[in-house]
């Protein structure tokens, strides 16, 4: 599914990103785990095709095609979604119509006609019921004057729509209360399949008890420092990053 | 989005083309460049016009001489040298059109080439057309299905001739000849227009509207809109406009004139499409426009609705006197600038009657190194009581070399109006080209939706049939323009 090999990563000439080996398989679940300033919504940035930064070494497949070079918008295409910490608003762009033009893009590349305006809404309503997302949300500006956790179910709610291969979840936990975190861990469950990927980044292992990672990553100043199974999760709630930082001389 | 890239997509915006540019190879009737008494006369006598059209129009010109260009709108405008222009130039075609086959060939198929078919059949069947080309009216439909209802939808030219005392009621009387440096100008050297006069209880059965293109070079367009509606009657009328594309400024200095009586409604919708120039900010046409409406009557209703995109310089007020107790006005603009353009445009409403009520929405858009400026008068006379108004002038940037300018001018001399104002000016970020981006969208798709999504309130007020297009020209005047 997607492949990164020595991957270095700078933004205005400061390297972030310290050669990162990455392997995920269909229907794959990892969790990329550390603390803050890591690196982590950067890689997930890069994954999108985002040119603030400068890949200066290393290659990523994924499905087998090198992306680097391809359009944000190609990757998306492609199955690549991103769930953004920082959800962005637009207003005046209502959510109905985003999504419409989205989704008919999505099939436009697949080679299929754009859904009728009742089929797509048919769309809209199951996967609004999939995530547990209020009308009132859906009815509005594209995350206009959204709270933080309601932004971060519009994030699923519009992953559902369109049904990548790959999800990379930035933080999706955070922000949200435990009920809403509950909602959001099962709408990434009902829509994992035995084909498609998932990246969930994280900072806490509350999220990995409804969201059950195969592999778990530790990555710590540019580097991924620790690949273990899901316990090492258990391991950084408990004792915290600082033995990580210990351990890589910090 | 890198710097460079920025750079790179807001220069294939600017690239895109002008797509009306093209010139109609005719013969015109045209007589010679230069303005005065003689001049006058001479446009008079072609137009076999009536005394009294004679006199309005030397009275206009002897004030227009002492008159200068204004200077205080917020835009640079080389000096226009009125002797250089030619000021009436008409198609050679048969004195009077019979039917369709009348109609000049060569202008019949740059209509066509316009998406203006002149062919009745081919038309929307609830739209009619009336076709002003340079210096004069070539064509208008569903005259006679008009005329069954009475109303009366025809050239200005021809209601000279034909209603020649309801031209002398009404003209002049909502944009007096001395009301501007270009409305007098107009007024001595106006050459045709449409005139649309709606009985007493009248709804008119379907759209009027008028496509004016300029065509003909080193010419001046200067044409004449009448609009009469009668008590409880009703017109949506919608003026479209384009020219080709040349290196020399040419002048375009309109009039509207509105009379809304008793418990009637007028739409007035413009989508504004004149040639901009070129990216470098050379040609294009100076538009000057004075456009205004009364609600005389009671209950009277106005609303004024327009997609500007077009024109190098834009200087244009639509106004409503609010006069009639109870009656409204609302003006919706979307005014979009891009390369070198200029616009200073915006409304001004005048609370006269008591209880009248007026709402400015104004959005306006700019690129490339465009300036762009909202001015707006809100006036409530001293005895006028209950009078209400609301303001909003949003500006929306697409780069950093654009600028947004708001002048709002209040002047309430009744303790009683409620008059509220609110400007926002915002920028199309590339964190939100970003989002887009990640969904599947392309930057251009997405500029487009989040630019048709800003100017929707003003989109939704135009009639259906031509929403459609002036959301594709929104998209068009700015394609890839991002910031
Ligand atoms: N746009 C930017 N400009 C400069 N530095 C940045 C930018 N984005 C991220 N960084 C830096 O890169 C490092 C990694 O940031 P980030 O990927 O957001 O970390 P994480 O998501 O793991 O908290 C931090 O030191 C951060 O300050
Ligand atoms: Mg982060």
């Amino acid at each position: 599914m997607l492949s990164i090999k020595n991957l270095h990563v700078s933004i205005d000439g400061k390297e972030i990103l310290k050669g990162i080996n990455l392997e995920i398989k269909p229907g794959e679940v990892h969790a990329i785990m550390g603390p803050n300033g890591a690196g982590k919504s950067t890689l997930a940035s890069v994954l999108a095709g985002r040119d603030l930064y400068e890949v200066t070494e290393g290659e990523i497949t994924f499905q087998g095609k090198n992306i680097l070079d391809m359009a944000p918008e190609d990757r998306a295409k492609e199955g690549i979604f991103l769930g953004f910490q920082y959800p962005i608003e637009i207003p005046g762009v209502s959510t109905v119509n985003f999504m419409k033009t989205a989704v008919n893009e999505h099939r436009k590349h697949k080679g299929l006609d754009p859904l009728t305006a009742s089929d797509f809404l048919k769309l809209m309503r199951d996967k609004k019921a999939l995530v547990e997302i209020d009308s009132k949300l859906t009815n509005r500006s594209v995350n206009e004057g959204f709270s933080g956790g309601e932004k971060k179910k519009n994030e699923i709610f519009q992953m559902a729509m369109l049904e990548p291969k790959l999800a990379v979840l930035d933080e999706t936990d955070s922000g949200l209360d435990i009920d809403a975190l509950r909602i959001v861990a099962n709408g990434v469950n009902k829509l994992k399949t035995a084909d498609n990927s998932t990246i969930v980044i994280t900072h806490y292992q509350r999220l990995l008890d409804y969201i059950i990672p195969d592999v778990v990553h530790v990555l710590f100043d540019g580097r991924i420092v620790k690949t273990a199974g899901k316990e090492l999760a258990l391991e950084l709630e408990e004792k915290g990053y600082d033995w990580i930082k210990e351990e890589n001389g910090k | 989005m890198a710097k460079e890239e920025q750079d790179k997509i807001l220069d294939e915006v600017t690239q895109s083309d002008y797509k009306y540019g093209f010139v109609t190879d005719i013969e015109n009737d045209d007589i010679g460049r230069g303005l005065s008494e003689d001049v006058i006369r001479m446009i008079s006598a072609k137009k076999n016009e009536p005394e009294f059209m004679l006199e309005f129009r030397l009275k206009a010109y002897r004030h227009w001489l002492t008159m200068k260009m204004p200077e205080w709108a917020y835009l640079k405008i080389p000096e226009i040298n009125y002797q250089d222009i030619i000021y009436y130039s008409a198609p050679k075609q048969k004195a009077k059109l019979e039917s369709m086959d009348d109609v000049d060939p060569e202008i019949r198929a740059t209509f066509d080439k316009l998406g203006i078919p002149l062919d009745e059949q081919k038309l929307l069947s609830n739209v009619a057309v009336d076709v002003v080309m340079d210096s004069s009216s070539v064509k208008t439909t569903f005259k006679q299905a008009l005329a069954e209802k009475g109303v009366i939808f025809c050239s200005f030219s021809d209601a000279v001739q034909e209603h020649p005392d309801l031209i002398q009621e009404y003209m002049g009387t909502v944009v007096p000849i001395q009301d501007n440096f270009f409305a007098a100008l107009n007024s001595a050297v106006f050459s045709d227009g449409s005139f649309v006069y709606i009985p007493k209880g009248v709804r008119c059965p379907m759209e009027l509207s008028t496509y004016f293109r300029i065509n003909a070079e080193n010419t001046g367009q200067f044409e004449r809109t009448l609009i009469v509606c009668e008590d409880e009657s009703y017109v949506s009328y919608l003026e479209g406009c384009t020219a080709p594309m040349r290196d020399e400024n040419q002048l375009h200095a309109a009039i509207v004139e509105i009379i809304v009586k008793d418990n009637a409604e007028v739409k007035y919708s413009t989508v504004q499409n004149w040639y901009p120039g070129n990216k470098e900010g050379l040609g294009g046409i100076y538009n000057f426009v004075t456009k205004r409406g009364i609600c005389e009557g009671k209950n009277a209703k106005l609303m004024w609705a327009q997609v500007e995109t077009g024109s190098a310089v834009t200087w244009k007020y639509p106004s409503t006197i609010l006069k009639g107790d109870g009656s409204s006005s609302e003006f919706y603009s979307v005014a979009v600038t891009n390369n070198h353009q200029q616009a200073d445009t915006g409304s001004k409403m005048i609370h006269i009657g008591n209880n009248t009520k007026s709402t400015i929405i104004s959005k306006g858009i700019s690129a490339g190194k465009s300036s762009n400026s909202y001015r707006g008068l809100v006036k409530v006379t001293k005895n006028c009581e209950g009078a209400r108004n609301f303001s909003q002038c949003d500006s929306l940037l697409l780069g950093d070399k654009c600028g947004a300018h708001t002048f709002p001018y209040l002047e309430i001399g009744n303790k009683s109006a409620k008059v509220e104002h609110e400007a926002t000016t915002s920028k199309i970020g590339e964190d939100q080209i970003f989002y887009c981006n990640q969904r599947g969208i392309s930057t251009e798709d997405a500029i487009g939706l989040i630019v048709n999504g800003y100017a929707k309130e003003v989109i939704n007020k135009m009639p259906m049939e031509f929403a459609v297009e002036a959301q594709k020209l929104l998209a068009i005047s700015l394609e890839g323009s991002v910031g």
